[in-house]
């Protein structure tokens, strides 16, 4: 899975992967609600990640509020090594007061934090404590001092209950990751958000990633600035990281299929 | 390249920023897409989808050859034969049905006469298994995704029947394809505008599994943005990357693979 989103960063001009991991996934503790254990093992594996691939890879410490004492120092624990945001699932409704000490922290530690979010939330699914724009955006006006970035715009659910959720809590970016690709919803983020707030990702689906990258070009609201801002600035300024040595470009189209053969 | 899956028209559940058959074309021009296949977005839902084709066919009227109509033929529904024989006649390469919001079940014999007509007429027969994300839908938006069985069944209809399935994901395609013998898996071809790409690259998966000549190229637009299928096939594995697909133009070349 690693050398494979490897290879399709190389092919798509990813310059920074800013990742993370979920304890393991489900296979002692649910994906979303780790045990201590899991989500420490699996920071774990993000800081060796990091440590053997250099500047190429970034990370964010995953903690499970529930175990708050565990999460403060497992921040703290991968702050020191390099971490550069606070991952968090869906362990805690978002607007929960048990995420308050992680928030302090993250200001503190000047980090952003980033939260699962289902795009709104009109019933319980299993297997999460899901939160949606309104619950982050609660818990972003208690913490001013926080960068909150939004999960997945495309990652399921109502977008646009999201952008009206957040649009006027500056404090909270949205990233444009999952396997959504609906024609509008770049159109209606940036609209929403403008194109400092939005931060370009690709969750589990790279080539909707890829597909939202050169869709950007063609929203007709973004200027040159905006698609930059999107694709990297605002993500180096988010995570403190420095210019990429080339900026990110994304990949060249490919000659139309029917030509190679 | 055709995109098999381009629909015209509004959808009831969410705005749609021009879903117009003039901006179709300039999308094929800038995607580099030889032409599509179009059908009528507001027709899935009509009752009664004759007035929808009647707009369909006017509405790509002025498109020449390069936007084929496909229109929608509900088997339910009185003179759905003479609907066919309308589209036949108006040189349309397959026909649109969605048995998931007539209320037709998998294995409903009115849904095989219609794969079979359509076979005999050499159209093509087009299912649709999800417009939109399970996650995201309206309210009323209540009629579920098309079921693989639905799917099963009319491969299994006629060894004329020629089905193409759209916006179908990995684990739908392989409970099908798997479920059907080698003669009965060629009469039916996917489009992976919904098959998810690296990294757990679904798509190079099955193009070794199933192979890529059981797949063709569709996006769904309007609804989905078109730039999504090309970069799939961009980020392929390079030993899949030049893999062939299927030419939808061929899908009933007697004898011969539908590979070009």
């Amino acid at each position: 899975m690693n050398a494979a989103r490897l290879r399709a960063g190389v092919r798509m001009g990813i310059t920074c992967h800013v990742a993370s991991i979920l304890g393991t996934y489900g296979f002692r503790s649910p994906t979303y609600f780790p045990s201590p254990e899991d989500a420490t093992a699996g920071n774990d594996a993000m800081l060796a990640l990091c440590q053997s691939e250099g500047e190429l890879v970034r990370m964010m410490v995953t903690v499970n509020p529930n175990y708050t004492t565990h999460a403060l120092f497992e921040i703290e624990r991968c702050v020191l090594r390099g971490a550069v945001g606070i991952k968090l699932l869906a362990s805690r409704r978002a607007d929960d007061k048990l995420l308050d000490p992680i928030c302090e922290l993250a200001a503190q530690s000047r980090v952003p934090l980033l939260h699962h979010i289902w795009q709104h939330r009109r019933r319980e699914w299993p297997n999460q404590e899901i939160s949606d724009g309104a619950d982050l955006a609660r818990l972003a006006r208690r913490h001013p001092r926080v960068t909150f970035i939004l999960a997945h715009i495309g990652g399921g659910g109502d977008y646009l209950h999201t952008f009206a959720a957040i649009r006027d809590v500056k404090n909270v970016v949205a990233d444009t990751s999952g396997s959504g690709v609906d024609r509008g919803m770049l159109d209606e983020a940036v609209s929403a958000l403008g194109s400092q707030r939005l931060l370009w990702g690709s969750d589990l689906t790279m080539e909707t990633g890829l597909a939202k990258l050169r869709a950007l070009e063609h929203t007709g609201l973004s200027s040159e600035d905006d698609v930059r801002d999107i694709r990297w600035r605002n993500a180096a300024r988010v995570f403190g990281l420095g210019s990429p040595r080339t900026e990110n470009a994304p990949a060249p189209k490919a000659p139309p299929r029917t030509a190679r053969r | 390249m055709i995109d098999v899956n381009a629909l015209i028209g509004p959808y009831p559940f969410r705005f749609l920023p021009h879903p117009d058959p003039e901006v179709l074309e300039r999308v094929l021009d800038r995607e580099q897409l030889s032409g599509a296949w179009v059908g009528h977005l507001p027709s899935a839902f009509y009752r009664d989808p004759a007035a929808g084709n009647a707009q369909l066919y006017t509405a790509l009227e002025p498109h020449g050859t390069r936007l084929r109509p496909v229109p929608t033929v509900r088997p339910d529904w009185p003179e759905w034969e003479r609907a066919l024989k309308v589209a036949h006649d108006a040189g349309a390469p397959a026909v649109r049905a969605y048995p998931q919001l007539w209320q037709l079940g998998a294995g409903d014999a009115r849904m095989a006469e219609l794969a079979v007509a359509c076979g005999e007429s050499r159209l093509a027969l087009i299912l649709t298994v999800r417009f939109e994300d399970m996650r995201q839908r309206h309210p009323l938006d209540v009629a579920g995704d098309l079921q693989a069985a639905a799917v099963r069944a009319l491969a299994r209809a006629g060894d004329r029947v020629r089905i193409v399935v759209t916006a179908a994901g990995r684990d739908f395609i392989e409970e099908v394809h798997w479920g059907l013998t080698p003669e009965e898996q060629r009469r039916v071809v996917w489009d992976f505008s919904w098959v998810w790409g690296p990294p757990e690259d679904h798509l190079a998966k099955l193009f070794r599994s199933v192979g890529s000549d059981r797949f063709v190229f569709g996006t769904q637009w309007p609804l989905r943005l078109t730039q999504n299928p090309r970069a799939n096939l961009d980020l392929l594995p390079p030993d899949v990357a030049d893999a062939p697909l299927a030419d939808p133009e061929h899908l009933f070349s007697e004898g011969k693979s539908v590979s070009v």
